[in-house]
């Protein structure tokens, strides 16, 4: 549905995005994350057509969003990322608008204005002007004017922004449930979002892609991914680590401070990650160590997102 | 889904939140009040001894010199500073639709406005008997030049997010576009300039065309004055919109 490719924006010499391609299919959920600036929000504006690229193009369901603009849109809904509208609407005046713009009318428009108050639990402030509502109210508010005319494509930039805790959780329910059918790309800098609703996500790092895969996948790319955590009595802890290092296939042997007395071993090859914990337990059953945990480790996305981020945004503060 | 329906869904927007704050209210009383005090005390109104609306309409340009920035500057620095630009633009509507529609609303505002001078024909047709083919020209004339304000203001909100910098800016602008044209000023313009010069600075000026108008005649000259200048500011402001998206 959407395809994007070579993607460059340039403003004056900062190259904001810097070769970005990348493909979204009808049921995927994309998170889009990156550090703060590092081209989310410009990325998602080509997109949706608000600003034009440098270079490169993107194809939103066949249409060029710049040559052919109008159809692409129209398979679009877009939540800014400051989810701007118009504060002296009343939410009803202001998603009638939006329907009015979408070409609904009539049935069809009642229904679907119908459908996103409560989609987007707006019930009890539809006659409300917008400039007297909470900020997330506001939030869903733009939201729901997003999702009027049931489009094909959702492009979201940060929707969970400012929400309490129970309204990201619905929030993150509603990217799920809508993603089954749609195409959906949302950006975040909240990692625990990813596990909560993307079927794949992409990290973005001054401008350029650095990691693109599935949440599992990118948490494999952790040092933590494959390593077995255990906590055992029966011996010292330097002599079980000693032993654990001594076997097949350990790399090195760390203590965990935050569990007290909990050994990590981390392993050579991490393909081989799952024989490593059967090995612990024989190695335990051996030296007769009483073993109260044992867990193979899958991988923290926020220690990869921080390892491939972290050396740039070091360096950029630092020039 | 076509571009007239486009048009008026934006413009209806646009009209609704003029009078969903007290702004248009005031306007309104300000615009009524001013025109008042400058037909019937400063205009002389009733001491000319005449059944016209001279007195009325040789004051609008420089009422609209203030008061037609002041309705027009929020029109796309509003939109920039809150961020609906972004909203607006990404909704499958081409740029001059959007352009077209605000203008338009902020048009029909003013014509409301100018509508509700009526008392001053009432006024004048019951003290005498007046020409009323010319104040209906005149009320054209005025309904055209409040367009080419609107136009140019329209412009300049577009060039900044902030009202202050476009109200004065269009301000200016306008000065220069009735000073051009304002007699005492080509008067000045005569002693060291040609002739020739001097009719092309004034043939700029929103004076030399309004005029014919408030005179009685409809010259097509005029009329292609006041179009042209709205076709332009808002082709200009189709531009500015377009280079501050591409950054």
């Amino acid at each position: 549905m959407i395809q994007i490719e070579n993607l460059v924006k340039t403003f004056g010499s900062k190259r904001a995005v810097d070769d970005v391609s990348f493909a979204v299919e009808r049921g995927q959920v994309l998170g889009f994350l990156g550090p703060n600036g590092a081209g989310k929000s410009t990325t998602m504006r080509m997109v949706t057509g608000f600003i034009p690229p440098t270079d490169g193009t993107v194809r939103v369901g066949g249409h060029d969003i710049v040559e052919s603009p109008l159809e692409a849109k129209r398979l679009i809904g877009y939540l800014p990322e400051a989810a701007p509208s118009y504060p002296e609407m009343t939410v009803e005046g202001f998603l009638s608008f939006a329907a009015d713009m979408r070409g609904l009318s009539g049935d069809a428009k009642k229904r679907a204005l119908g459908r996103v108050i409560a989609r987007c639990f707006l019930d009890s402030v539809v006659r409300q002007t917008i400039e007297t509502l909470s900020k997330g109210y506001r939030h869903r508010t733009c939201l729901a004017q997003a999702l009027i005319h049931d489009p094909e494509v959702l492009i979201l930039d940060e929707p969970t922004d400012g929400l309490d805790p129970n309204q990201k959780h619905e929030v993150r329910n509603l990217i799920r449930e809508l993603g089954e059918t749609k195409v959906i790309v949302f950006s975040t800098h909240i990692l625990e979002e990813v596990d909560a609703a993307c079927t794949r996500a992409i990290i973005i790092d001054r401008g350029k892609i650095v990691a693109n895969g599935t949440p599992g996948e990118l948490r494999a790319m952790s040092d933590l991914a494959g390593a077995v955590t255990l906590h055992a009595s029966g011996a010292d802890s330097e002599t079980m680590a000693q032993r654990l290092a001594a076997l097949d296939g350990v790399a090195r042997v760390e203590r965990v401070e935050a569990a007290d007395g909990a050994l990590r071993a981390y392993p050579h090859d991490k393909s081989a990650a799952g024989t490593l914990a059967g090995a612990v337990v024989e190695l335990a059953g051996r030296e007769g160590w009483r073993l109260d945990l044992v867990r193979t480790e899958e991988g923290q996305l926020d220690e990869v997102f921080r390892r491939i981020t972290l050396p740039d945004t070091v360096k950029a503060a630092n020039q | 889904m076509n571009a007239w329906h486009m048009i008026s869904t934006i413009a209806r927007r646009e009209l609704a939140s003029y009078f969903a704050s007290p702004v248009a209210y005031v306007f309104l009383v300000i615009f009524l009040l001013l025109t008042g005090f400058f037909t019937f005390t400063a205009g002389a109104f009733f001491e000319r001894g005449e059944a016209s609306l001279a007195s009325f309409f040789m004051w609008h340009p420089w009422l609209y010199l203030v008061l037609v920035p002041a309705v027009g500057m929020r029109l796309w620095s509003e939109e920039r500073r809150a961020g609906t630009l972004e909203l607006l633009f990404t909704l499958p509507i081409a740029p001059w639709q959007a352009i077209i529609g605000k203008f338009l609303a902020s048009w029909v505002f003013l014509a409301i406005a100018l509508g509700l001078t009526f008392p001053v024909i009432v006024t004048v047709n019951v003290l005498g008997d007046p020409d009323n083919g010319q104040i209906f020209t005149g009320y054209l004339g005025s309904l055209l030049m409040a367009g080419a304000y609107l136009a140019v203001t329209c412009m300049t909100s577009a060039m900044t997010r902030n009202q202050v910098v476009s109200f004065i800016l269009s301000v200016v602008i306008l000065l220069f576009l009735t000073l051009a044209g304002f007699t005492p000023v080509t008067d000045l313009l005569v002693r060291w300039a040609s002739p020739a010069v001097v009719d092309t600075v004034a043939a700029f000026s929103v004076m030399t065309h309004f005029d014919g108008f408030h005179r009685g005649v409809i010259d097509s000259r005029d009329l292609i004055y006041f179009l042209s200048v709205i076709g332009f500011a808002l082709f200009a402001t189709a531009v500015v919109l377009r280079s501050h998206r591409a950054g």
